[in-house]
């Protein structure tokens, strides 16, 4: 039986352009610029500097503090400086730029395509290698992993949730690699589930992968402990709170982590890039990503570098089309326009999505006519038009105890909105001077 | 690339669900309706309908041009169907001079004078059908037989009145059921508007809260009352099917504007709006209230609104 | 006659017993408090508007009856008349403080700084500030929402339609902060306003390196330190290719103003200059408010 999560919700048009669309790697560009500041938490600082060597796998960037992430070079070549460059947040951040000169990988890392199943590290020299490695959350929140795979004292981790959701339209960048790379998945799952030290896995994919379903429900039976749950097709299915309430059926606590319910939840793609750091000691420097939109002449999913500009990828994908309107890196959902094309792949980068300006702009806002749809839809159970207005009117206290802050910014309510209002522009800047304020008031 | 781009926050794509769209769902789904009294008052049906419409869209453009002077929005379907919902709440012998002073309490008074759609309190076609019910007692009460009838007489009066003041001279379960009986143009047939409420269900314009909560509320109170005390008074059918009520639950509460945001609230709401029409019609001194009931219950909406949340994620407790 | 009598003598009863329990109540929960807040509630200006740091008028009343000295107590919106009237009730005196003025340190029109992408969400600075930098090449400039126009009390502050940039209305400013809080970029800031309202300041806050700041607006500060060497006085500093002048040292030489090659450095309110009058003469029109 198909499961979903219990609050509001909508059913987007899928869009999945190029489902099916075997990963391509392209080529290496001449010049990379690889961000310092690539998941939450605090950037990396840099350990290279103008006119170093540096190979493929080569730390240039060191975590610092405890929530952070280490920063490792995708290419070979010379540091040509560290300098500032607009990436996806919008502004220019610190970011290394390296000239590329050939692919020169570091010894250590095994290029092989072998599988490799056995693993005998222990549970802290797995968390220390995915440390090392430099992994994030793939599936956009760019969250460390290996902060996660630490609770905090006091809780623990029951079961481990592999996210292979991807409920966002257009992107398919999770299914080729599920599709693909289906044992090496259930490998890094196993090793996920030592890390965390629990007997319990379950891996909860969308029905509209049946593929997907099919290949892994045969494949998983060599793998002890490790189910596969398909699930409805629901947005925000792949919100971490909705996931986990679909597929056991506990709620997070308003404000709590999901440690709390005793579940931690990883994306596919950060699975397999566990596999990869721990089994063949390659560090996160390169990831799937879709290029993707209705007037792209090829849409595809494409094996990118860290640091390569998106207009490599776009190029690859037939070209940036005459009437491009928006860009957007990430899902049509979440995702964040970008006002440039030579913004650089990420780790957090799943998909390029063209959006051509006939669909770019918004309608004009209508008055509210109180129809409670966004009421209905959002899976957190808030009441979106009310936030909306105490954002907009400067009412933070009500905005508090209306529970602002657990807003997922899933923009059910925005995409439901009949008035064509901007509901989650404003309850996001309500949601920021909120928890300003808790914060201030905290210390 | 010559043209700029667009920035804006996600989300970027929307679902393509206007207010237009809902406008005009709830006009398909009075059709039904319409057809019924098109049958029973024939021309009277048009003329009140269509000159309804007209005198509403005509106000609301005139007061939004002349007197807010902001752009008219009248193609967005709102004032179309409150002249729609005002002529089914009015006879289809009324004068056409007081159904325009209907239509302009209605628009002028219940909408525009808040600032147009989205912004008003109270329904604005009962508004005006309100009005009219207080300025104009007699031509308001004052029912054509339809033409289906097999009497001879040219005006009677409707089966709540007879309910209240002639409860001898009742028409069978099935007329009301069909429509085939006196009234406002628009409630002559539970099973047209409950068709419309299919409709509605349907397409996902309404949710199923408010109806049931005032039909359900309105069949139990008249229901315990018919188990204590067997009269035609009491008879929760006749509850059911007479008058506006299944006008007013399905097209008139369920308006977006007025009604709450939350289910709970809207469930308080057709509850408390059960409870007013039953105690108009049976001791009120009018044989109908639904009107009266759902005008008031919209002046508490704010309120139920302010007190009523959303069952909220992560409140439920575990269960797993 | 009787009715009557009862009547009057029962109201008279129960208002007496209500005027007792309330006099009793008051005296109960009768909340000692200086006579003097009051006083001087009644001097401030009552617009609650937060500028000196206290939440409304009340609150700085009784801060500044409660502290020992006046110096870090300052009703922006009332000035210096207002703090010697207080100083005066209180028998302390109040230290002189030169009246401040909230000053837009943006001149990116349209024609200096050209739209490289169009932002299409919620109007506010706010919103478009946390999503990217903006709808030009400068990511530091204005956005031109107008969050400190509404942020204003005193309606002293406008967008003019033509730069779309705001413009402070000099008359009305009250140098309350609230803009400069409402900014998300931090472009306004509060200074001296200057004898006859003489200012000299840079008019950017772009820390972006010169040429790609210069590429971005035509007026942008590209750190350049041309002013900073032909300062006399110190009040010049370069931090982030961005050349700032501190109002405490600036003696209003003008010396800065023409050296400047992208004339990003501001003069307001100065007579014209005798050699290019003309020339000053219509930058005085174009930036006299």
């Amino acid at each position: 039986m198909l499961k979903t999560f219990r609050i509001g919700g909508i059913h987007p048009k899928a869009n999945k352009l190029s489902a099916g669309k075997t990963i391509q790697s392209i080529e290496i560009p001449d010049e990379v610029s690889i961000p310092l500041a690539q998941h939450i938490g605090a950037p990396s600082q840099p350990v290279v500097k103008k006119g170093d060597k540096v190979k493929v796998g080569t730390l240039i960037g060191k975590s610092v503090g405890f929530v952070s992430a280490n920063i490792h070079s995708s290419v070979s070549g010379t540091v040509k400086k560290i300098d500032k460059v607009v990436d996806v947040s919008g502004y220019r951040r610190d970011a290394v730029i390296i000239s590329v000169e050939g692919d020169e990988w570091e010894d250590s890392i095994d290029r092989s395509e072998t599988l490799i199943n056995e693993c005998a590290l222990s549970q802290k020299e797995i968390i220390d290698k995915i440390a090392a490695s430099g992994i994030v959350g793939m599936g956009g929140a760019t969250f460390p992993t290996h902060v996660k795979l630490m609770p905090p004292p006091g809780t623990k981790a029951e079961v481990l949730i592999i996210n292979g959701v991807e409920c966002e339209p257009y992107l398919t960048s999770d299914h080729q690699l599920m599709m693909e790379k289906t044992e090496e998945i259930l490998i890094g799952t196993t090793l996920l589930m030592k890390a965390l030290n629990v007997s319990k896995a379950i891996i909860g994919i969308e029905n509209n992968k049946k593929d997907v379903i099919a290949k892994f429900s045969q494949l998983a039976s060599s793998y002890p402990g490790i189910r596969i749950q398909p699930l409805e097709e629901r947005y925000p299915q792949g919100g971490e709170k909705q996931l986990i309430d679909a597929l056991i059926g506990r709620q997070v606590p308003s404000g709590a982590l999901p440690i709390a319910v005793g579940a931690v939840v990883q994306n596919v793609g950060t699975t397999f890039a566990v596999y990869e750091a721990v089994q063949k000691n390659k560090p996160l420097i390169e990831r799937i990503v879709t290029v993707t939109g209705e007037e792209v002449h090829n849409p595809c999913n494409i094996r990118s570098r860290i640091g390569v500009p998106f207009q490599a990828l776009i190029d690859f994908a037939g070209g940036l089309p005459q009437n491009t309107g928006k860009i957007v890196s990430g899902g049509p959902m979440m995702g964040k326009a970008v006002a440039y094309t030579d913004i650089p792949v990420t780790k957090g980068t799943s998909g390029i999505l063209i959006i051509s300006s006939s669909k770019a702009k918004r309608k004009t806002p209508k008055d509210c006519i109180r129809c409670a749809k966004c009421v209905q839809v959002c899976p957190m159970g808030l009441n979106p038009t009310l936030l909306m207005n105490l954002s907009e009117y400067a009412v933070w206290d009500r905005a508090e105890k209306n529970h602002i802050t657990d807003c997922i910014e899933c923009g059910s309510c925005s995409y439901t909105c009949p008035a064509d209002r901007p509901l989650l522009d404003y309850i996001r800047l309500g949601k920021g001077k909120v928890m300003a304020l808790m914060k201030a008031r905290k210390n | 690339m010559e043209n700029k781009l667009v920035v804006s926050p996600s989300p970027h794509v929307h679902g393509r669900d206007s207010i237009p769209k809902n406008m005009y769902g709830v006009l398909i789904a009075l059709i039904p309706a319409f057809l019924v009294s098109l049958y029973v008052f024939r021309l009277d049906a048009i003329i009140i309908t269509l000159f309804s419409v007209l005198f509403c869209v005509g106000f609301e453009y005139l007061i939004a041009k002349f007197i807010l002077k902001k752009q008219p929005t009248i193609t967005d379907g709102s004032a179309i169907l409150t002249g729609i919902l005002l002529a089914f709440n009015l006879p289809s012998n009324l004068p056409l001079w007081i159904l325009a002073i209907g239509a302009l309490a209605a628009i002028g008074i219940g909408k525009m004078s808040f600032g147009g759609l989205g912004n008003n309190i109270f329904n604005p076609a009962l508004v005006g059908r309100i009005f009219l019910l207080i300025s104009f007692p007699a031509q308001m009460t004052t029912w054509p037989v339809p033409a289906t009838a097999a009497t001879d007489a040219v005006t009677s009066a409707t089966v709540l009145a007879n309910l209240k003041f002639n409860p001898d001279n009742l028409p069978s379960l099935t007329h009301m059921f069909l429509g085939t009986e006196g009234g406002s143009l628009g409630e002559m047939s539970a099973l047209a508007l409950l068709l419309g409420l299919g409709y509605l269900l349907w397409k996902k314009i309404i949710t199923w809260h408010i109806p049931t909560a005032i039909l359900g509320t309105v069949a139990l109170f008249s229901g315990i009352l018919y188990l204590i005390h067997p009269i035609p008074q009491h008879n929760p059918l006749i509850h059911l099917f007479s008058g506006g009520l299944m006008l007013g639950a399905i097209f008139m509460a369920t308006d977006y504007v007025t009604s709450p945001l939350t289910k709970k609230g809207m469930l308080i709401y057709g509850f408390f709006i059960g409870i007013i029409t039953m105690c108009i019609r049976l001791w009120g001194a009018y044989p109908e209230g639904m009107s009266f009931a759902i005008v008031l219950m919209n002046g508490f909406t704010p309120l139920i609104n302010y007190y009523t949340t959303p069952k909220r994620f992560g409140e439920v407790k575990k269960n797993g | 006659m009787n009715a009557i009598l009862i009547a009057v003598a029962l109201l008279g009863i129960i208002g007496a017993a209500s005027a007792t329990i309330l006099y009793l109540t008051g005296q109960k929960f009768k909340v000692i408090e200086d006579p003097l807040i009051e006083q001087i509630q009644e001097i401030l200006p009552g617009a609650n508007c937060g500028g000196c740091g206290f939440p409304g008028c009340r609150g700085f009343a009784s801060a500044v009856v409660k502290s020992y000295t006046m110096d870090d107590l300052f009703c922006p919106v009332g000035g210096q008349e207002t703090m010697d009237k207080i100083a005066t009730i209180l028998g302390k005196t109040a230290p002189a403080t030169s009246k401040k003025i909230a000053v837009v340190r943006c001149d990116g029109t349209c024609e200096h700084r050209p739209q490289t992408s169009i932002y299409d969400g919620a109007p506010r600075c706010a919103i478009e500030a946390a999503l990217y930098g903006g709808e030009t090449d400068c990511f530091f400039g204005c956005l031109g929402l107008g969050d400190c126009v509404d942020a204003c009390l005193f309606d002293a502050i406008h967008i003019n339609p033509q730069t779309l940039l705001p413009e402070v209305d000099e008359d009305k400013c009250t140098a309350c902060g609230a803009c400069v809080k409402a900014c998300p970029k931090d472009i306004i800031e509060l200074r001296k306003q200057g004898p006859k309202s003489r200012r000299i300041f840079v008019s950017c806050v772009n820390k972006d390196k010169g040429p790609i700041a210069r590429k971005a607006c035509e007026v942008a500060c590209i750190g350049c330190s041309k002013c900073l060497q032909v300062c006399a006085f110190d009040a010049i500093t370069i931090e982030n290719n961005l050349a700032y002048i501190d109002d405490d040292k600036c003696r209003l030489c003008r010396k800065c103003v023409p050296v400047c090659p992208t004339n990003s450095i501001w003069e307001l309110n100065f007579p014209p200059r005798k050699e290019k009058a003309s020339e000053s003469s219509k930058e005085e029109i174009k930036k006299t408010v």
